[in-house]
Order: structure tokens, then C-alpha cells, then sequence
């Protein structure tokens, strides 16, 4: 068993970064005056002179990346999920998307886990707003390792991605011995035919947990990781819909627009199922400790494993 | 500043932008559908820019030392089209298909499918950023390629052109120009009944730009500007031009109408024969 770092993802983001541009001269980062929080400032600190702070103008930010990737550079450019993808959203839409430039946009503090915050930095839409763009890559890392390698795999693909940062801090559960990250590729975490759980960013290693738990029970429940958003892996998707029978979703976000919205994409065209959605049910969210809310919002272990009991023992 | 340019390159700079008036024109009429009032007030620019100013190779559009430039008025591109097909980035033929399926040219102008298009745009406000993105990468790699950019008057209300403005000049963006064609009017009527920009010099000083004003239809005064804008240092220039919306079409001319609807055959008719008129005095001249 690998040794558990306990670290946001956002942390992992900003590390990530700093080791690729060492090699790759092209990369330049921009942040709108929260690169202390979206871990940009990091970068900041390292190279000073591929560091560019915008200030509080995330339209212009976009902008201005789609220019330097214009130009020939790799721009990241990062702010909280919410003004990233909420305030810049046409922008990247026609000045990054549309000309399909190779700018990487990263929203930190995304889903609810933002916590005392509030509602209005808490986005749960960001998901659901970039997958309606078209040529646009969505990742949702789910620990320390894969967003190390989720950045690695962005930044080596030519075109818009947009990755999703996490503010909390949480365990990592993948071995970077084995770990590989496969761009639009899901990873089995655990097999099971009894149903399946398909989840991603913060709350598959909740989910993760919740089915270790349900092994003692006698209930085996397959566990994939969606990683990649879109595209999306319709045959891990499929397959799992063919063999399982019933799939449950489980997002930190909204659950119109997000990753249930994506399943059922693939399993109405390919293998109707019954589709379980846990996620933030279309409200808003409020203040409070991060982990309060995910207990609140029922986007924990224990209330994961109970609806996976409870889909169980319905039946297909 | 004095530029010199002798009466003869004048007057072949009108012509040419005669020549990209018809091909607005004819574009649009084709189109049955786009924007000739701003694309005509637009024209003395881009022909000044492509065939005087900027450093750019037909041949080799994607030239990494090539001047940039981005038309964040995208609206207007029926004239730039013209411009650029002029220069030899391709054939005329294409401005009669403007607009139709399958067609290189399309609405609003595409980087990804028309040779000598810099940056796709469109949206209003979002071409001026593009542009600063652009000469912030040139300053990055130490290139002495500049960046121009073409912004409507009306467009100016848009919030992301003053972002783009304390950026450009917060990064002593001495190698971007901004100009302002400021043809006056704007889809709901004049701009200073619509939008309320005035005074634009002022705002773009209080911004942190070396500003010149200038006749927008006056190849001298635009070479000039341009020429000057070369020498400011450590800031960026703003250009306001002032120029008259639907310039060398009659009955186009400072008409809030003209600013969104193509001419129908008689109206094109019409404008094809005093822009060839217009052409034919200039070379009767030569």
C-alpha cells in the first residue's frame, strides 16, 4: 500500500507546473489576483518571468492567454472554478475554444468543499458549462497523483483543456508505482458486478472507501474513476452498464450538467440503466466547514455506501 | 512626424482601397447578409496597414516574425478579406461566396481557416485582449514583430477593452497599437446617444496610452500616427480614428441602416459604379 499524502489538489496543480516548465520553455502562467490560492504563485515564485498576474479581470486573462498561445506559448491560465469558467465563460468560448488554442484553464476551489466561502464561490456548475463547449478537454482529477499526472497530460495535449482544482485538502488513495493516467480513459478502482459506482475528483476516494466497506456486506460494487469528463469513456461506461446493470454517480457538483448528465449520455445510446445520481441536487450551497457540508450535501462514505445498499437490494 | 509618401503612393493606396470597398460590397451583396457600414469606414486602415505598414508574407501566412494583427471589431471583415485578398493571401473569388456553407470566409473572421486572419473574432471587447496576449509574447521571446489592432467606437463600451487597456499599459505593451475606428454610430444609433464614450482621448490617457488623433480616411495622417506610434516608449498608443461609416458609397454613408444590412442588387449595382467611378478618375490621374 502506497503512503498516503494528504494534500489539495490544487497543491499537487501548482507542483505539478513547476516541474514541467523546467523543461518546457513554452509554458507561461496567468492568474487574476488569486495565484496564492489557486497555487499559481508557486509557479510565480520559480519563473518569475513566465509568471503574469492579470489582476481582477478574468475576461481579459483568457484573452490575453489565447494571444500568447497565438503566439506560440502554453498558457495556463487559473482562477477559482466559479469566475474562470462562470465570468470568463464566453471568452473561453470564442477566443479559445472556437479558434481551438492550446490554453489550459485551470478553476480552483471548485464544488462545495470551498466551504465558509459560501454559495457564491462554491461553483458546481464549471463541469457542466466547459463539457457544452465543443473542442474543449475536461478533467476532474481525484488526488495528489493523478492531478500530477492529469497536468502532465494537458499540458502535453495540443488544444483547450480545462482542469478542475480542488481547495481542500485530501488523502491521496492511487500508487505512484502503478498509477497511469490515460487522457479519456477511466480507471477500474475496484471490481464488482452487483452494480457500479462511477465517480470523480474529491469524492471517488470517498466512494472508494464506501465500497471497501460494502465488501464485508456481501455486496461486490464495481468502482470507476472518471478522471476525464470529456471525452468521455464510453466503453468503460457501456461495458460496466452491460455487466452491472444499474450505475450510480457520485460529483461534487451540480448533478444537471456534470458527470450524471455524461453517463446517461452513454448509456442511453448504448445500454439503458437505471442511473442513480449522488451529487449537489440542483441548489446552491451555503457556508461552513468543507467537511460539514460534504456530510450536509451526503457526499460522503457513509451516505455513498447506503445508496449503493439501497440500489442494491431494488434490484436491477 | 512627417512620413514621406509621394502623391503617387497616395494615390495607390486609394485605389486599393477602392478596390476592398467593392469587395465589401460584393461580399456582402452575395452574402445577402453582413456588415458594409463599418466594414467601408474601416477600409483606409487596413489597406494602410497590409500594403504600408505591417510585415507579413502571403505566402508564408504563419510566419513566426510576421506583424500581427487582430480585427476585434470582427464584424467588419468584409473589407479586411478584401485587404488580405489584395495582398495575395487569396483568391478574389472567395468574397463571393462570403458567408455561404462551406465558404473559407466566413461571418465574423476564423484563424483556423483563412490564410492572414491572426485571431478569430467576433465577440466584441475579446480581440483587443488577444492582441495584448500576442505583444506580451513577443516582449516574452524578445521579437520585434508588433501587434495592431482594429476596434469599433461602439465597441469601446464593452468592460473587457478597458481590462485589456490597464493590462496593456501595466505591461508597457510599447510594441501594441490600438485604433479606434470611430465612425460614430453603433446598431441603436450614434454612439454618443447609445453608449455615452466621450471623451475617449482622455480615457485612453487616464489608461496609460501615448494617444494621437487623426482623420481615419488620411493615408498621411494614418502613416504618421503609425510612424510615431513606432518611437512611444514604454506604453502603448491609442489611434483615434475618426472616420465616416459607409466612406465611399453615397447613400451608405453616415446611415445608422447601413450598419448590419447587405445592398440589394441595385443598391450594389449602384455602389460597384461610383466605387469604379472613383477608381477610374484615381488611375486617370496616375
Amino acid at each position: 500500500m502506497a503512503e498516503i499524502i494528504k494534500k489539495a489538489t490544487r497543491e499537487s496543480f501548482g507542483e505539478a507546473l513547476c516541474e514541467l516548465a523546467v523543461d518546457n520553455k513554452d509554458i507561461v502562467v496567468l492568474d487574476a489576483d488569486l495565484a496564492a490560492a489557486t497555487k499559481t504563485g508557486v509557479f510565480g515564485k520559480a519563473f518569475p518571468d513566465r509568471f503574469f498576474d492579470c489582476g481582477i479581470a478574468e475576461g481579459n486573462m483568457i484573452g490575453v492567454a489565447a494571444g500568447m498561445a497565438a503566439a506560440g506559448k502554453i498558457p495556463v491560465a487559473a482562477s477559482f472554478a466559479m469566475f474562470a469558467t462562470g465570468r470568463a465563460f464566453e471568452q473561453i468560448r470564442n477566443s479559445v475554444a472556437y479558434p481551438g488554442l492550446n490554453v489550459k484553464i485551470a478553476g480552483s476551489h471548485a464544488g462545495i468543499s470551498t466551504g465558509e466561502d459560501g454559495a457564491t464561490h462554491q461553483c458546481i456548475e464549471d463541469i457542466g458549462i466547459m463539457r457544452t463547449i465543443p473542442n474543449m478537454v475536461v478533467l476532474n482529477p481525484a488526488d495528489h497523483w493523478e492531478m500530477k499526472e492529469a497536468t502532465k497530460a494537458a499540458i502535453a495535449y495540443d488544444g483547450p483543456v480545462y482542469i478542475r482544482l480542488g481547495r481542500l485538502a485530501i488523502d491521496s488513495f492511487n500508487d505512484p508505482e502503478t498509477y497511469s493516467f490515460e487522457l479519456g480513459k477511466g480507471i477500474t478502482l475496484h471490481e464488482g458486478n452487483d452494480v457500479t459506482v462511477v465517480a470523480t475528483g474529491l469524492v471517488v476516494n470517498e466512494a472508494l472507501k464506501a465500497v471497501k466497506e460494502l465488501e464485508a456486506e456481501g455486496i461486490n460494487a464495481r468502482l470507476i474513476n472518471i478522471h476525464t469528463i470529456k471525452p468521455i469513456d464510453r466503453e468503460i461506461i457501456s461495458k460496466a452498464a452491460r455487466e452491472t446493470g444499474r450505475i450510480i454517480t457520485v460529483e461534487e457538483h451540480n448533478v444537471v450538467g456534470g458527470l450524471a448528465e455524461a453517463v446517461c449520455e452513454v448509456v442511453t445510446e448504448e445500454c439503458p440503466v437505471k442511473v442513480t445520481k449522488i451529487g449537489v441536487q440542483d441548489r446552491f450551497g451555503y457556508s461552513g466547514p468543507a467537511w460539514e457540508l460534504l456530510d450536509k450535501f451526503e457526499l460522503t462514505q457513509p451516505h455513498i455506501a447506503r445508496v449503493i445498499r439501497e440500489v442494491v437490494a431494488e434490484g436491477k | 512626424m512627417v512620413v514621406t509618401m509621394d502623391s503617387s503612393e497616395i494615390k495607390q493606396l486609394k485605389i486599393l482601397a477602392a478596390k476592398a470597398r467593392m469587395g465589401a460590397v460584393l461580399g456582402t451583396y452575395h452574402a445577402k447578409s453582413g456588415h458594409p457600414g463599418g466594414s467601408l469606414s474601416a477600409a483606409d486602415i487596413f489597406t494602410y496597414l497590409y500594403f504600408k505598414e505591417m510585415k507579413v508574407d502571403p505566402d508564408n501566412p504563419q510566419w513566426e516574425d510576421r506583424d500581427r494583427f487582430v480585427l476585434s471589431k470582427g464584424h467588419c471583415c468584409p473589407s479586411l478579406y478584401a485587404v488580405l485578398s489584395l495582398k495575395g493571401f487569396f483568391d478574389w473569388s472567395e468574397l463571393e461566396v462570403l458567408r455561404h456553407v462551406g465558404a473559407m470566409l466566413q461571418g465574423h473572421p476564423d484563424m483556423k481557416g483563412t490564410p492572414g486572419i491572426d485571431m478569430s473574432t467576433g465577440s466584441l471587447g475579446q480581440g483587443v485582449s488577444a492582441a495584448c496576449g500576442m505583444a506580451l509574447a513577443a516582449k516574452l521571446d524578445n521579437k520585434d514583430y508588433r501587434t495592431y489592432t482594429v476596434l469599433g467606437d461602439g465597441e469601446v463600451e464593452e468592460g473587457q477593452v478597458w481590462e485589456a487597456a490597464m493590462f496593456a499599459s501595466h505591461h508597457k505593451l510599447d510594441n501594441l497599437v490600438v485604433i479606434v475606428d470611430q465612425n460614430g454610430l453603433q446598431i441603436d444609433g450614434p454612439v454618443e446617444q447609445v453608449g455615452g464614450i466621450e471623451p475617449l482621448d482622455k480615457k485612453f490617457e487616464a489608461f496609460g496610452f501615448e494617444v494621437i488623433k487623426i482623420d481615419g480616411h488620411d493615408f498621411e495622417q494614418i502613416a504618421a500616427a503609425l510612424e510615431k506610434a513606432k518611437t512611444v516608449k514604454g506604453k502603448p498608443t491609442a489611434v483615434l480614428a475618426k472616420t465616416v461609416k459607409g466612406k465611399g458609397v453615397s447613400f451608405m454613408e453616415d446611415q445608422v441602416g447601413w450598419h448590419g444590412v447587405a445592398p440589394n442588387k441595385e443598391q450594389y449595382e449602384q455602389a460597384t459604379a461610383e466605387l469604379q467611378a472613383e477608381i477610374d478618375r484615381l488611375e486617370g490621374e496616375c
